[in-house]
Order: structure tokens, then sequence, then C-alpha cells
């Protein structure tokens, strides 16, 4: 069968079966299991009422559970047993091993530097242009070609800033447009940047920062046109300039914003993988904890280790999960 | 704030200023690729896109016809011809030329040089020539003529054809284009349609642990999807198992390949010896679903809980069923947040490359996704520009149609989406 048709015939019968799912499943609990009718009436539709909230759930959180929360503990349990052993309880021996491998202290290391410069510098070019913007006339088109990236898949970037990064042999003409601004402002040598270690992990940044600028500034533009005029106005009349208006009027009104654009870009960054795995494959010292991860289940078939890499990056997730559900919980309230 | 007093003219002009850099570096990488894919191999190997976009000096050496295509004219041994098609170059327009290698440009177009014994040569700045002699031209080849040349801009959609085309033994990009549309769109639309459900109970049914189940959609927001892939993997596999338990027996030594089928499994079309794969789409489409599943719950719910109430209970009021209610009241009403979930869902099933490795593609590579595509391509051809470079961008394209088209939502989606 072509797979166009098999997708076809799958949307059908998977939307057909939800919609049959939660009809049929209503009409059955109003109909035969709970009736409205007779001398229970009351009382049956008290009960249909208590059970239908969980017919409207049933597959969403089975699907949730199945697909999210079991793997988190699978998970845990893979990265403490050893697959060629036929999944005997090993303890820690797999965080051992990884411990030991300067593989993963690389990749954690870097893991480190793309969560201290990525997520900074995504918030302050989107604050930027979301404050620059503002004024402008044109400030929709900008504010359109920033957010443009976003569209763009990760692999796709790495094509792109692949381009721009591209160097040629000394004294051909540079078709990446880095080495030729590089050699028009008196560099010597064209540079291959992004086998350069250290200073290559920057560059693989900069492909993550020009998608999540986008995302920031969208934010961040509208949580400034939150800020009531009547504060900025005072701050006129009181002699403010606009540096001063900015910072001290309305930065304090946004930072729980900026908050919020921070740690989503964060978590961004604690999954990143593809843009490694497209433009240096962990190769030059560029090593992150996803591909990492990634190398160790598909390529080695290390199921320990790499759930034990799994492992860690939800581990440094899971401060932010619990600050997430901390607020959304004071919120319901 | 425009209006606001006090604004300096020279901080408008530094503003205008810091917002054109900050759009040209924005979109120059992508600009990059954009000429680069309507350029030949050539063109991209030798200069700079940025440079295509105006016409530029090129020097050429261009050998005239060889002597054997010599006519005899009024006593006159000529040969003569357009010297851009002669080598298939790129149209120009010749400035200045030579016919040695040490003085290229020693004449004018237009002008004639006198090469002694070996004639009189003419070149137009068409590249039009004439070379005549009064004795017949010997030799094997043809002469050089050294040109300095104007070459307008030029663009084709050759490299176009050659990736999509069905014979290009290039890549299966076309293939690939239908493999990745096949996974997006039932991963689109299913998990829209079961978390739009979960949010309206969510939102509107009451119930003891509601609170604790929109804490549990928050927490699984932020879980990242690697832990997923290996229990998943398994999971799948454990189906694929079981299935074939059902519809006939395994291989002793490969649960996922039949020895067996029985009537079920011949009237759904197995035979004796196939296997089953782990992967596929079915496997990717589930896995999409669960994925997407909080973010879709999480910003459906957020949205649903500010309808107004009064509609929703009139309804419940004048004895319609909660079906009836989100079938007809609630699920219109809440189109502006249905379609930023669908946008984002499809952006990220589409543009996905780690959930399509782990649970789509498998060996035969029949299933294979474009940003897969395009990965190979970076690794086996990472100096075909011309052919990664419109890759990516038959790729891209379909993402920023629908950014382009549909903004508005996705901006009203992010805004809602993120957790405040």
């Amino acid at each position: 069968m072509h797979p166009a048709i098999q997708g076809l015939m799958t949307i059908i019968i998977g939307v057909s079966g939800c919609v049959g799912y939660f009809y049929f499943s209503n009409v059955f609990l109003d109909k035969v299991l709970f009736p409205a009718r007779g001398v229970h009436a009351g009382r049956n539709i008290n009960r249909a009422n208590i059970v239908r909230p969980w017919l409207f759930l049933f597959p969403a959180l089975a699907a949730l559970s199945l697909y999210l929360a079991y793997p988190v503990f699978e998970t845990l349990r893979l990265s403490l047993t050893d697959r060629k052993l036929d999944g005997a309880f090993v303890g820690l021996a797999n965080y051992k091993q990884m411990f030991s491998e300067q593989k993963f202290w690389e990749a954690l290391t870097n893991n480190f530097l793309w969560l201290l410069v990525v997520p900074a510098m995504s918030t302050v070019f989107g604050l930027l242009v979301a404050q620059l913007t503002d004024r402008i006339r044109w400030g929709a088109f900008a504010k359109s070609v920033i957010f443009m990236p976003m569209a763009i898949s990760f692999v796709g970037a790495s094509v792109i800033w692949k381009l721009v990064y591209d160097a040629r042999p000394e004294g051909a003409d540079q078709i990446g447009i880095l080495n030729a601004v590089y050699i028009f402002l008196g560099g010597d040598t064209p540079q291959t940047w992004l086998t350069m270690p250290f200073w290559n992990n920057f560059f693989l940044m900069a492909v993550l920062i020009w998608i999540q600028t986008g995302f920031a500034m969208v934010i961040l533009s509208a949580a400034l046109r939150g800020v009531p005029e009547e504060t900025i106005e005072a701050a006129i009349v009181d002699g403010a300039n606009p540096f001063q208006i900015f910072f001290k009027i309305k930065m304090p009104q946004i930072m729980g914003t900026v908050v919020v654009v921070w740690t989503t870009i964060t978590i961004t960054v604690l999954k990143v993988f593809d843009i490694v795995f497209a433009m240096t494959n962990g190769q030059w010292e560029t090593q992150v904890l996803a591909n990492y991860m990634y190398d160790k289940l598909f390529r080695a078939s290390d199921w320990g280790v790499g759930s034990s890499a799994a492992m860690i990056i939800m581990l440094l997730v899971s401060p932010i999960l619990v600050w997430n559900v901390r607020n959304a919980r004071k919120e319901m309230k | 704030m425009d209006n606001i007093a006090g604004q300096k003219s020279s901080l408008t002009w530094a503003v205008h200023i810091s917002v054109v850099v900050l759009v040209a570096l924005w979109l120059l990488p992508t600009l990059g690729l954009f000429v680069s894919s309507f350029r030949s191999a050539d063109q991209i190997a030798e200069t700079g896109w940025w440079k295509s976009l105006f016409s530029q000096e090129q020097n050429v050496v261009i050998r005239t016809e060889k002597p054997d295509q010599q006519q005899l004219i009024n006593d006159l041994y000529v040969i003569d011809g357009n010297l851009f098609a002669l080598d298939g170059a790129a149209q120009g327009e010749v400035s200045v030329w030579g016919t040695s290698s040490r003085e290229i440009s020693t004449y004018k177009a237009g002008e004639t040089a006198d090469l002694g014994e070996d004639g009189l040569l003419t070149v137009e700045a068409n590249g039009d020539y004439r070379f005549q002699n009064d004795t017949e031209f010997t030799g094997s080849r043809g002469q050089r003529v050294f040109l300095t040349a104007q070459t307008p801009p030029s663009f084709s959609l050759d490299n176009y054809k050659l990736v999509l085309g069905k014979n290009s033994g290039t890549s299966s990009m076309a293939k690939a284009f239908f493999n990745t549309m096949t996974v997006s769109i039932p991963a689109t639309i299913i998990p829209i349609l079961i978390a739009a459900f979960a949010a309206y109970a969510l939102a509107w049914m009451d119930f003891p642990g509601r609170a604790l189940l929109v804490a549990f959609v928050v927490g699984l927001l932020v879980v990242p999807l690697q832990l997923a892939l290996i229990p998943l993997l398994s999971f799948h596999g454990a189906v694929v198992e079981m299935t074939i338990a059902i519809l006939g027996t395994p291989e002793p030594e490969n649960l996922r390949r039949f020895a067996s089928v029985n009537m079920l499994g011949s009237l759904l079309g197995y035979d004796p010896g196939d296997a089953v794969s782990a992967k596929g789409y079915l496997g990717v489409w589930m896995a999409h679903t669960g994925f997407g599943l909080p973010l879709a719950i999480y910003l459906l719910r957020n949205y649903m809980v500010g309808l107004p109430k009064d509609i929703i209970e009139n309804a419940r009021v004048d004895g319609a069923t909660e079906f009836q209610i989100f079938v007809k009241i609630i699920l219109p009403l809440s189109f502006p947040a249905l379609a930023s979930f669908a946008i984002f869902q499809f952006l990220w099933t589409w543009n996905d490359l780690l959930v399509a490795l782990v649970f789509l593609i498998d060996s035969s590579g029949d299933t294979t996704v474009m940003t897969r595509q395009i990965v190979e391509l970076l690794g086996s051809k990472g100096g075909n520009w011309e052919i990664l470079a419109t890759a990516a961008f038959v790729s891209i394209s379909v993402p920023l149609f629908v950014f382009f088209a549909m903004q508005k939502y996705l901006v009203r989606g992010l805004l809602a989406g993120s957790v405040k």
C-alpha cells in the first residue's frame, strides 16, 4: 500500500475512531449504564457526570502516561541495568563508566556553555529587537524577518549556516560570507570555523540563537506593550532619558516574562541535538549531551550508558519542571 | 509611543540603523542559501553568492574552432563563429581580450589583432570572432583567446529539476517530501482531537484530582523526549511481537518474523516469512501524538478556561449533553487555539529529525524523510552546495509558507503557550 494512502486511511480511521469513541462512550454512559429515567434518574445523572470527565480524558491520559511518564521510569531502570547481561541490575556501574569517559565531560561542559550563552543571547537580542521595533513604522516587517527562522528546521538552519561558515583554500574566492568578511577586514588566511576547538561551540550556538531570538522577541514584545503607559509618562515628566526608562521602568515590570523566556529557551538548549548532529556530529570537541546519548544508544548500542546520559538531561530539566508545576498550581488556586 | 515628547532625532536614526543591521544579519544567511539554490555548481564554487546578484568580470580562456573548420572565402582562409557558443560558457560582454597569457588585455572589443604569419583575428563585444589568413590554417587545435568578459547574473531552475526529478540518482527528495507529508499530517490531526476533549474536561468539568492532572500535564511539558526513545522503541517491538503471535506463529529465533500465518493474518495480507519492523508510520504517528499532547492540552485548556461561562451554563440548562456542548459550542469557539497548536505541531513534525530517525527510518531507507536526506547529503556530498542548497530549500519552503500565511496564529499560540 502506498504510504500516502496509508496515511489518509490512518487519518480517517484515527479521526473516526476518536470521534466514535467519544460519541458512543457518552451514549453508552447516558442510555445504557446510567439512564436518566426511571426511579433512579437523579442518582444516575449524578453518577454519569462523575464518570464522564474520565471518558473525555482517557485517550489523552493513556497516551501521556505511555509516551512520556512511563519512559521516565523505564529509562531510570535501564540506566541501572546492563543489556549485555540480559538486563541484569548493575547498580551505578553505567554512571561510573560514563563519568570515566572524557567525551561525557566534554559534552557536559559544552552543554553548560550552551546553557550560559544561548538563553542569554537570545533573550538580549529578543529584548533589543522588541524594544527597537516598537518605535518604528516598518517594525512589523523587521519582526517578521527576525521571527522567520522559527519556522526553519534545525537541519535546514544547519545547512544555511554551514554555507556561511564555508572555507575555501587560501587565495581562492571565498564563498562563505564569514570568511569573505574576515578576508575583507584584513584577515590573512581563511578559517575553518567549525574545526576550531572551543570557539566552534559558539559558531554552533549562533545557529540556535538565530532561531530562538524570534521566540524571545514575540513574547517580550507583548510584555513590553503591556507595561502601563502611566508609569512611562510619569518617568518622562520626571526627566528620565530613554535608557533610564527602559532599564528602570520597563525592565522591572517585565522581569517575570523574561524569566519565562529564559527557562523555555533553556529547555530547548538542553534538548539540542539536530544542530550538532548535522554540523559537526560532536567532532572537534563540540559534543553535547543529547548527541552523546544518541551516539551511545544507536551507534554503540549501549543502552545502559545512553539511558544514564538521558537521566542527566532529565536531572538538569527537573528544577524547571518543579518550578513550572508550582507556578501552575499557584495559578489554579 | 512615537509621539512622546523628548525623543531625540539622533536616537531615532540610531534605532533605524540598528534595526536595519539586525534584519540584515537575520536575513542574509537564508538569502545566501536561497540564491545559491538557483546557481550552477561552478558558479557556487567560484564566487560568493552575494556577487551573483551583479554582473561580474570574469577572465576566461576559449579556443577558436579547429583549423579543419576553415572555409575558403574570396581567396582567404576564414574561421568564424561565436566564442561563447563554443565553450558553452555563460553569455557575456567582452571588454578586452588578448592572445597570450601574459597579455590578456592587449585589444579592445572590435579591434583586430595582427598575429603575423598566423593571420588576423577580430573579436567583437558579443563574442563573435573572425580569424582569417591568406595561407591555410594548420595544426589540430584552435587559437587560444583570453577574454575579460562582463557576465550578467544568471540563475536557473536546473537544480530543482535535478533534486526533484524522478530519475535523479543524487537523492530521492521527491519521495522524502511525500514521506514527510505522510508523517506530519496525521501526526498533527490526531493529537488535536484527543487533546481537545481532554482540555475541555480539564477546563469545564468538575471532578476530584483536576488540579493534580493539570500539574501533571505542565510537568510533562518539559520532559525531554530523549528519555522516551529506548523505552518506546522496545514497546513498539513488543507490540509487533504480540501482533505476530496473534496473527500466526513467530519464528523461534526472530520473534518479529512470521513462521506461519493464521486465517486472520492471511486475510490482512501477511505471508509466512514476512518480517514486521518495529519502525514505521504508525509508530512515528503515535510518538508524535504522545510528545505533542502536553502542549496541546495546556494551550487548549488555557484558551477554553477563558471562554464565557454563561454560554456553557445556558446550554447545560437547555438540556444539551456535554458531548453536544463540546462539539457545537466549544470546538468552534476554540478555533484560534486549535489553529495555533496545529501550526506548532505541523512545523515540529515537519522539521523533526530525531523522532523520525528512531521510530520511522529502517534499514531499507524507503521511509526516509527530508531532514534525514539533507543530513545524508551534508555528510556524503559536503561540497555539492547546489544539491544541498536546493534540497534544504525544498524542505524549508513548506514551513515558511505556513509561517507567513498563519503568522498571526503562531504568535497567539506562543503567547498562550509559554508557561507563566
